[in-house]
């Protein structure tokens, strides 16, 4: 856990096709982003540290993956919506339903306009809905999102090395569960701000549906007014 | 007098060029080539192959479901369909796509002649479709051979 924090985005790439693997992963490396790619939603879950049969809900479960599994740090799931076993959609709820990851933003990709598919995705927690095939100009809508995970973890290493000299013990990591409210106007300003509002404001970590508490504050991406001036509710 | 590279060079523009008008390819492909550079210097190229590897085993695929006459499998022929369409789409592929939601077509309303009929064709066409790129590659190399730089294509 060093202090030289990787300035690259590391994003984990889900596709069952060896062709849309290959095409991603170019557009994201492109996108100076670090990529992992893996064939399936299980392989993704495996990768993460989400292993089937553990209770993703059991706080102890963390403590139970191998000493030796080094902290994977992803700032971005994208994934295949179509895919033999588990779905993209299934793979999504997944990740929300784990206290450990539901945070990482995940990005659903599918080569079919189905508004019903699409709505479902984004209410249950997905950033955003691309249709494929994926383009770099869809890539670049996504920094603000890796962003915030990026600061976020950033956050809870000088939180950690903080409280280590403090007490001159090691501790554990901490995530600080700060019931404050979401600050909604990150989802829709633009970069620049986007960052010092990050660095200023603290994350929410509610066990609601991030999303949802979006689109009751503003509508969604596609069409966008400025949150100004509204006080969010405490 | 042109020399050898602006010969070749104007042949490959005219070429790409025409690969557009005629409807081989469309704008994916342009954002294929974006994707290109010195880190990947042949992403296009294994892309391609990629897909016309797709190609051949997909299809047959599908001729092997369409000879079981009277016991065939349209599920089979659907999802392979759905793929097809799919890499063909994000390759830029544009025939080969349009052939294949006609086939998709086909396979949902269980016409058995239209399938193969259309089959047949989706077969034609990417073979068609290599073979123009595969001229396309060839040209790329011999300007390269020749010490020239290939030229930015805009449609």
């Amino acid at each position: 856990m060093g202090m030289a924090a990787e300035s690259q985005f590391h994003v984990l790439a889900v596709d069952d096709s060896l062709f849309d693997r290959k095409l991603i992963e170019r557009l994201l490396q492109k996108s100076s982003c670090q990529v992992t790619t893996v064939d399936s939603g299980s392989k993704a879950l495996e990768f993460l540290g989400l292993r089937q049969g553990i209770d993703s809900n059991d706080p102890n479960a963390l403590s139970t993956a191998p000493v030796n599994h080094q902290v994977v740090e992803v700032n971005l799931i994208i994934t295949d919506y179509c895919m033999p076993g588990m779905t993209g959609y299934d793979l999504l709820k997944k990740v929300k339903e784990s206290s450990a990851f539901r945070d990482i933003p995940v990005v659903i990709m599918s080569s079919e306009n189905v508004p019903a598919r699409i709505s479902r995705c984004l209410e249950e927690g997905a950033e955003e809905f691309f249709l494929k095939p994926v383009r770099l100009a869809d890539l670049n809508k996504l920094k603000p999102h890796m962003m915030k995970t990026k600061l976020k973890n950033q956050k809870l290493e000088e939180i950690e090395t903080t409280s280590k000299v403090e007490n001159g013990v090691p501790t554990a990591v901490v995530e600080p569960e700060i019931k404050d409210s979401t600050q909604v106007e990150i989802e829709i300003l633009p970069l620049q701000e986007d960052l010092l509002l990050i660095k200023e404001e603290e994350q929410t970590l509610s066990t609601n549906n991030k999303r949802k508490s979006v689109e009751e504050g503003i509508s969604t991406d596609r069409a966008r007014p400025r949150f100004d001036g509204i006080a969010t509710a405490v | 007098m042109d020399t050898l590279i602006a010969q070749l060079q104007r042949q490959f523009r005219d070429y790409t060029i025409s690969l557009y008008h005629q409807g081989f390819l469309d704008d994916q492909f342009t954002e294929l080539k974006k994707l290109q550079d010195e880190c990947s210097p042949d992403f296009v190229a294994e892309v391609v192959t990629l897909f016309f590897e797709d190609c051949e085993k997909l299809i047959s695929n599908m001729a092997r479901a369409l000879d079981q006459a009277g016991n065939v499998d349209f599920k089979l022929v659907g999802s392979s369909v759905h793929q097809l369409k799919g890499s063909s789409s994000s390759v830029g592929a544009k025939r080969v796509k349009g052939l294949c939601i006609t086939l998709k077509e086909c396979c949902d309303s269980q016409n058995y002649e239209g399938c193969v009929r259309c089959l047949q064709q989706v077969d034609i066409e990417y073979k068609t479709l290599k073979a123009k790129l595969q001229d396309l590659f060839n040209l790329e190399q011999q300007i390269v051979q020749a010490g020239g730089r290939i030229p930015q294509v805009d449609i």
